[in-house]
C-alpha cells in the first residue's frame, strides 16, 4: 500500500486528536477533581489539570466512604473482593469442568445444552430481578454475600463455557491421549493438562467473573440490607443523585478511580484475548 | 459400546455442577417469573400469602396501556429501537472510521492513538455512566462549565470583532437531562463514548489480518482508492464485523446501566428502555406485571435473535 498523502495525513492526525480528546475528556475531569487539593465540593470551572497535587480526596473516602455509621473503607473493600472472588472461582470450576465436556466428549443433548446457554443468557438478568428476590428470600440466601455470589456466578457461566470451549477446542487432543495410555483418569488430564494450556482463555474468563462482581450495582442494591455486607460499588452509588447532597465530588471522583483502576488495567493489558473470546463466544459480556 | 456409555456418563457429571446452579439462579427464576406474570403478585405475597390468579390482565393492561401505568408501551418499544439503531450506526462508523485511519502505512504514533482511544471500553460501564451523569448536571458538570468558557471567549472576541454575532449565554445553563430531547443526545453520547472502541478494536484485528498482496494485486489491476476499498477492504471486513454488530444490538437493545444511571428514563419516562422499564415496575412493587412485562421482553429478544441467526446465516452462505 501506498504511503498517503501528506495532506491526508495531517487530516488523519487532526481527526484521531479531535477523538482521542473526546475519549480522554471525562477521565481527565475525574482525575483533576480527585487530585485537587482544594478537595472541591461541586466545581465552579472547568480544570482538566489541576494547578497542585494532592490525595487529600483520597484520604477523605477511604476514612469515610458512606454517610452510614461503622462502615469503614477496608469493610467494603472486603466486601467486595470477597463477592467477586468468590464470583470467579465458582465460575471457573463449574465453567471450565462444563466446557471440557462440550469439547470432548459427544453426548445426547450436546449441540441443545450448548444452545441452551446462550439463550438463558439473551434474558437479561434485570427481568428475573422479582423472582429472583422472592426465590433468594425464601432460601434465606438474599440478604447475604454468598447469595450474591451464585446469582453472579450464573450470570457469567454462559460466557465461561462458550469463551473456554472454543479455546479446549484447539488444545491438541493427542497430548490428552498419550496422558490417558500412562493411566490417567480423564479427570487428572483435565486439571493437569487442558487446564493449564487454557491459561489465556482461563485468565479472561476469570477477569470477567471478578469484573462482574466488582462493578455490579443494581442487584446488590436491591437484596442486601445490611450496611456491614455492603460493596464498593454500592458506596460510590450512595455518592450521586438523590443519595449525596453532602458528598464532594472530589471524592466522588476519587472513589470512581479507586473502582475503575483494577479492571481498566486488567481490561487492557488482555485486551486482544477479550476482543476475539467476545466475538467468538458470541455471548454478551 | 462401554466406552461411548463411560463418556457419556462422564460428560454429565462434568456438566451437572453447572447445570444446577443455572437450573436454580436461571431456569427456576424464569419459569416462576412466567406464572407470576399472571398474578397479581406483589411485595406482600412473598411471606406466604397466595396472589390471585388474573389471567391475561397484565399483559392486556400493559398493552392497552392501563391508567394506573405510567408509560405507553408501543412508545418504549420505538424508542428503544431508535435507540440501538442510533447507537450502533456510531458505533460502527466512527469505530470502522477510526481502525482505516490508524490503519494507514507510515502514521505516527499509532499506539499512542489506539492507547486513548480504547480507554472508554476499559472504564467499568457503571462508574462511566455515573460519571457522565455529572457531567451532565447543568451547575456544575463539565459539560455546561466546558460552554461557559467557551461563551465568555465569543463574548471577547464579540466585542473585539463587529463581525462576530453574539451569542448570549442562554446555551450554557442547559438542562441537560431534563428536558427533550436533549435528554436523548445525552444519554446516546455517552453509549457512542463507551461503544465505538469495541468497533475499532474488531475492525483493526481484522484490517491487520489482510494479506498485502491483495491490495497489489488490486493496484496491479488499476483499481483506484475507491474500487479497491469496496473490492479488498469492505468484503475482508465483513465476515469480522457482521457478529460483533449483532453482538452489539443486543447490548445496546438491552443497556441497563446506561439510561439507568444516566438519565433513571426521564425526563417523565421519555428515554426508558423496556428493560429500565420493566426494572421501575419491579421496583416499585409491581411484580406480576413486571413479570409479565419480562415475558414481553423475552419474545422480543427471541424474534431478534431469529432474524439475527437467519441474517448470519445468509451472510456466511454468501461470503
Amino acid at each position: 500500500m501506498k504511503r498517503p498523502h501528506p495532506v491526508a495525513l495531517g487530516a488523519t492526525h487532526l481527526t484521531l486528536i479531535l477523538v482521542s480528546i473526546f475519549s480522554v475528556f471525562p477521565v481527565l475531569w475525574v482525575f483533576s477533581m480527585a487530585l485537587d487539593p482544594s478537595s472541591v465540593a461541586r466545581p465552579t470551572e472547568l480544570n482538566l489539570i489541576p494547578k497542585a497535587l494532592s490525595l487529600e480526596a483520597f484520604r477523605q473516602v477511604i476514612a469515610h466512604p458512606t454517610d452510614i455509621d461503622g462502615v469503614s473503607f477496608w469493610q467494603l473493600l472486603g466486601n467486595s473482593l470477597l463477592t467477586s472472588l468468590g464470583t470467579t472461582v465458582f465460575g471457573i470450576v463449574l465453567g471450565a469442568s462444563a466446557a471440557y465436556a462440550f469439547s470432548r466428549c459427544r453426548f445426547p443433548g450436546r449441540r441443545q445444552g450448548l444452545m441452551l446457554f446462550i439463550v438463558l443468557q439473551m434474558f437479561p438478568a434485570v427481568c428475573a430481578m422479582a423472582p429472583l428476590y422472592v426465590l433468594l428470600s425464601a432460601l434465606h440466601l438474599r440478604t447475604s454475600l454468598i447469595g450474591l455470589m451464585i446469582a453472579y456466578s450464573a450470570g457469567t457461566l454462559p460466557f465461561a463455557i462458550w469463551n473456554l470451549k472454543g479455546y479446549f477446542d484447539t488444545v491438541p487432543k493427542d497430548l490428552e491421549e498419550a496422558a490417558l495410555i500412562d493411566g490417567c483418569t480423564r479427570g487428572q488430564t483435565f486439571w493437569q493438562i487442558v487446564l493449564p494450556l487454557s491459561a489465556p482463555a482461563v485468565a479472561v474468563t476469570a477477569l470477567f467473573g471478578f469484573m462482574s462482581g466488582w462493578t455490579e450495582i443494581i442487584l446488590a442494591w436491591t437484596m442486601l440490607e445490611d450496611p456491614r455486607t455492603f460493596t464498593l460499588s454500592m458506596a460510590l452509588y450512595g455518592m450521586v443523585g438523590q443519595y449525596a447532597t453532602l458528598k464532594p465530588w472530589s471524592q466522588f471522583a476519587a472513589m470512581s478511580i479507586m473502582l475503575s483502576l483494577p479492571v481498566v488495567v486488567f481490561m487492557l493489558f488482555l485486551q486482544r484475548y477479550i476482543v476475539s473470546g467476545l466475538t467468538s463466544g458470541g455471548v454478551k459480556g | 459400546m462401554k466406552r461411548l456409555n463411560s463418556e457419556v456418563r462422564l460428560a454429565y457429571a462434568f456438566i451437572a455442577p453447572a447445570a444446577l446452579v443455572m437450573a436454580v439462579i436461571t431456569v427456576y427464576p424464569l419459569l416462576f417469573g412466567i406464572w407470576m406474570a399472571f398474578t397479581n403478585y406483589n411485595p406482600t405475597h412473598i411471606r406466604g400469602h397466595l396472589p390471585r390468579f388474573v389471567g391475561l390482565q397484565n399483559f392486556i393492561d400493559i398493552l392497552r396501556h392501563a391508567p394506573y401505568l405510567d408509560f405507553d408501551f408501543a412508545r418504549v418499544l420505538g424508542f428503544n429501537f431508535l435507540w440501538t439503531f442510533a447507537n450502533l450506526i456510531f458505533h460502527v462508523t466512527v469505530g470502522v472510521g477510526l481502525a482505516l485511519l490508524l490503519n494507514q502505512p507510515g502514521l505516527k504514533g499509532v499506539k499512542l492513538y489506539r492507547a486513548l482511544l480504547i480507554l472508554p471500553w476499559a472504564v467499568p460501564t457503571y462508574v462511566t455512566s455515573l460519571v457522565w451523569r455529572n457531567m451532565f448536571d447543568p451547575e456544575a458538570g463539565a459539560i455546561n462549565l466546558l460552554l461557559k468558557q467557551l461563551a465568555a471567549t465569543f463574548e471577547t472576541w464579540h466585542e473585539r470583532f463587529a463581525w462576530m454575532p453574539d451569542l448570549g449565554s442562554a446555551w450554557t445553563s442547559l438542562d441537560w437531562l431534563g428536558t427533550m430531547p436533549s435528554a436523548f443526545f445525552a444519554v446516546l453520547t455517552v453509549n457512542i463514548w463507551l461503544g465505538f472502541p469495541f468497533m475499532m478494536m474488531v475492525a483493526s484485528g481484522a484490517l491487520q489480518a489482510i494479506p498485502s498482496d491483495l491490495y497489489e494485486a488490486a493496484d496491479l489491476d488499476g483499481a483506484n482508492p475507491l474500487q479497491r476499498f469496496l473490492t479488498v477492504t469492505v468484503p475482508m471486513l465483513r465476515p469480522a464485523m457482521i457478529p460483533a454488530i449483532l453482538l452489539g444490538f443486543i447490548w445496546t437493545f438491552n443497556n441497563f446501566n446506561v439510561i439507568y444511571f444516566v438519565t433513571k428514563g426521564d425526563p417523565l419516562g421519555q428515554t426508558q428502555i423496556l428493560i429500565t422499564q420493566a426494572y421501575k415496575l419491579v421496583d416499585g412493587g409491581l411484580y406480576g406485571v413486571g413479570a409479565a412485562f419480562a415475558v414481553v421482553i423475552f419474545f422480543i429478544l427471541l424474534a431478534i435473535s431469529t432474524v439475527n441467526s437467519r441474517l448470519t446465516r445468509a451472510v456466511e452462505e454468501n461470503a
